[in-house]
């Protein structure tokens, strides 16, 4: 068994009195890719964005190899190094180009050299297929492209551990294909990736396990083989065939 | 009808005699305005940012004190700036400090005294302004800085000040021209701007009229060029509508010429059924919305 990169234990969220997380377990290990499913509301994203301490969580711990990073003196900036994350509106950073979008955490989180990150940066724009676009402005290219961009930034940073939080839920249709390219192609490299997804296809033939989310608590779990033929839950019965028939 | 060359006849008398007041006029003005907005820039950024730095319930009661009192502090300099007429501000601190202190401090140039009253009233609406800028910014900019991460400084000078800056610079060009016209108040602590010029060409020749022409005619110059400027430095900001595509190697030239990059890439072509759809729609067209 590879080693574990993430535990999460007894994770509980509340917004208010309005509880988003029950009590959720898991574990990531290396070279994992997980995918979380789940109606809207269920509270995937919720798990991913607390995973990377965008949102606090209101109880349970969060340990990286081993250290909880909920621990107080715990960096986040630090810690969130490690953690690449892909969002559904990309995030890209406006006032710069394509180039220093994959260049600016490197070196001012990494401290790398200018033009080692730019060597570096270049490597990884290359393997999403976005070099030719290195002087646009986020303003100027589509979605997909934007998206690309915004994974080779987060590759970028060389994380353990990547977090993709609905990366495809704001593309036009035929540009969902270039992203799940490339994240299939990740996936093929060995990446571990905790993919938030409404992609039932993606999740079935690339993850190595897939999360059925329900109202806050992990309702299934599995590999998705066993998880997508033969649901042993109700809800994951009634979900899945929700979304055949859709 | 002779009043027009009578007009004419005493402006050019008038800047035949005082035309040198008249500029250096203009050329105080124009540095005390210039540099007050600058150094007012400055404190309203720096008020912005401290303003917005975010503050968890789960951070220790030190740190929420401290940024709670900060906050509470610079919200009464903002209202106390805002909120008082300049010409008073300009008082209060030209006299009212050497009076108060019993002429420990006091001012030996009026330069500082000006520059002063300027700058910091400048900065009291700047850090509004400013304070507007950051919010307006999409919180996820922040977040994908976060998730890169940058902590809150980085994520400020990298990320968010940039953009805000742009945003602001209608603002800042606002306050330079309300400041251009706004120093002739400091006539009170006996600064000579272009104002003061006008004060004493009057006081010796009595012709109001034509000298408050030349004076018209001068502000309105100055605000002229300075929106110019700025429309200028907006434009500039916002960089070229298009971008060239870079191609380091003869292959991939090559392979643009047959090959949109819109259209797939070479890291695409490791799937295998892409490259078989890829010649599939090359044969018969594209086809739409499967997945």
């Amino acid at each position: 068994m590879e080693e574990v990169i993430l535990q999460v234990n007894h994770l509980s969220k509340s917004f208010g009195s309005n509880q988003v997380l029950r009590d959720i377990d898991f574990s990531v290990r290396k070279g994992d890719v997980i995918s979380i499913i789940g109606a809207s509301g269920s509270g995937k994203s919720t798990l991913l964005r607390c995973i990377n301490l965008l949102e606090t969580p209101s109880s349970g711990e969060i340990l990286y190899h081993g250290k909880n990073v909920l621990a107080p003196g715990v960096k986040a900036p630090e810690y969130r190094a490690h953690v690449g994350m892909v969002f559904q509106s990309f995030n890209l950073f406006n006032n710069m180009t394509v180039l220093d979008n994959c260049m600016v955490g490197q070196i001012k989180v990494l401290k790398r050299e200018k033009e080692q990150a730019r060597r570096h940066a270049m490597e990884y724009l290359e393997k999403v297929g976005m070099a030719p676009y290195i002087k646009a402005k986020p303003r100027q290219i589509s979605g997909g492209q934007k998206q690309r961009v915004a994974i080779a930034r987060a590759m970028a940073m060389d994380p353990e551990i990547l977090l993709f939080d609905e990366p495809t839920s704001a593309l036009d249709p035929e540009m969902v294909g270039e992203v799940l390219n490339v994240m299939q192609a990740l996936a093929d490299d060995g990446m571990t990736m905790l993919v938030v997804t409404h992609e039932m296809a993606f999740a079935r033939d690339v993850s190595s396990q897939v999360v059925y989310m329900n109202q806050g608590v992990i309702c299934e779990q599995g590999e998705p083989e066993a998880l997508f033929a033969h649901p042993q839950k109700q809800e994951t019965k009634d979900f899945l065939s929700r979304f055949r028939k859709g | 009808m002779n009043e027009v060359p009578e007009l004419y006849s005493d402006i050019l008398y008038l800047l035949d005699r005082y035309g040198g007041a008249y500029l250096s006029g203009v050329r105080n003005t124009l540095i005390l305005a210039l540099t007050a907005t600058v150094i007012g820039c400055l404190i309203g950024f720096l008020c912005g940012i401290l303003q917005t730095i975010p503050c968890a319930k789960t951070d220790n009661p030190f740190k929420r004190f401290f940024l709670g009192l900060l906050r509470v502090v610079i919200r009464a300099y903002v209202e106390i700036f805002r909120g008082t007429p300049m010409v008073l501000q300009a008082v209060f601190i030209y006299y009212g400090l050497p009076y108060i202190t019993g002429g420990q401090v006091k001012f030996s140039n009026v330069w500082v005294a000006a520059l002063l009253v300027v700058s910091i009233n400048t900065g009291a609406y700047m850090a509004e302004s400013v304070r507007g800028g950051i919010i307006s910014i999409d919180p996820g900019q922040t977040e994908g800085a976060k998730a890169i991460g940058m902590n809150h400084v980085q994520t400020m000078l990298s990320v968010i000040l940039p953009q805000a800056f742009r945003n602001i610079i209608p603002q800042i060009g606002n306050n330079f021209i309300i400041n251009i016209k706004d120093t002739s108040v400091m006539f009170i602590i006996s600064f000579t701007e272009f104002f003061a010029a006008h004060r004493a060409a009057v006081g010796a020749t009595y012709k109001y009229f034509p000298s408050a022409v030349i004076e018209m005619v001068g502000y309105l110059c100055m605000t002229l060029i300075a929106s110019f400027l700025l429309r200028w430095l907006e434009r500039r900001m916002d960089g070229a509508d298009s971008y060239e595509l870079v191609a380091d190697d003869q292959l991939v030239m090559a392979a643009g010429t047959y090959n949109h990059p819109d259209k797939g890439t070479p890291f695409d072509e490791r799937s295998k059924e892409y490259r078989e759809q890829a010649r599939q729609e090359l044969k018969y067209g594209r086809t739409r919305g499967e997945r």
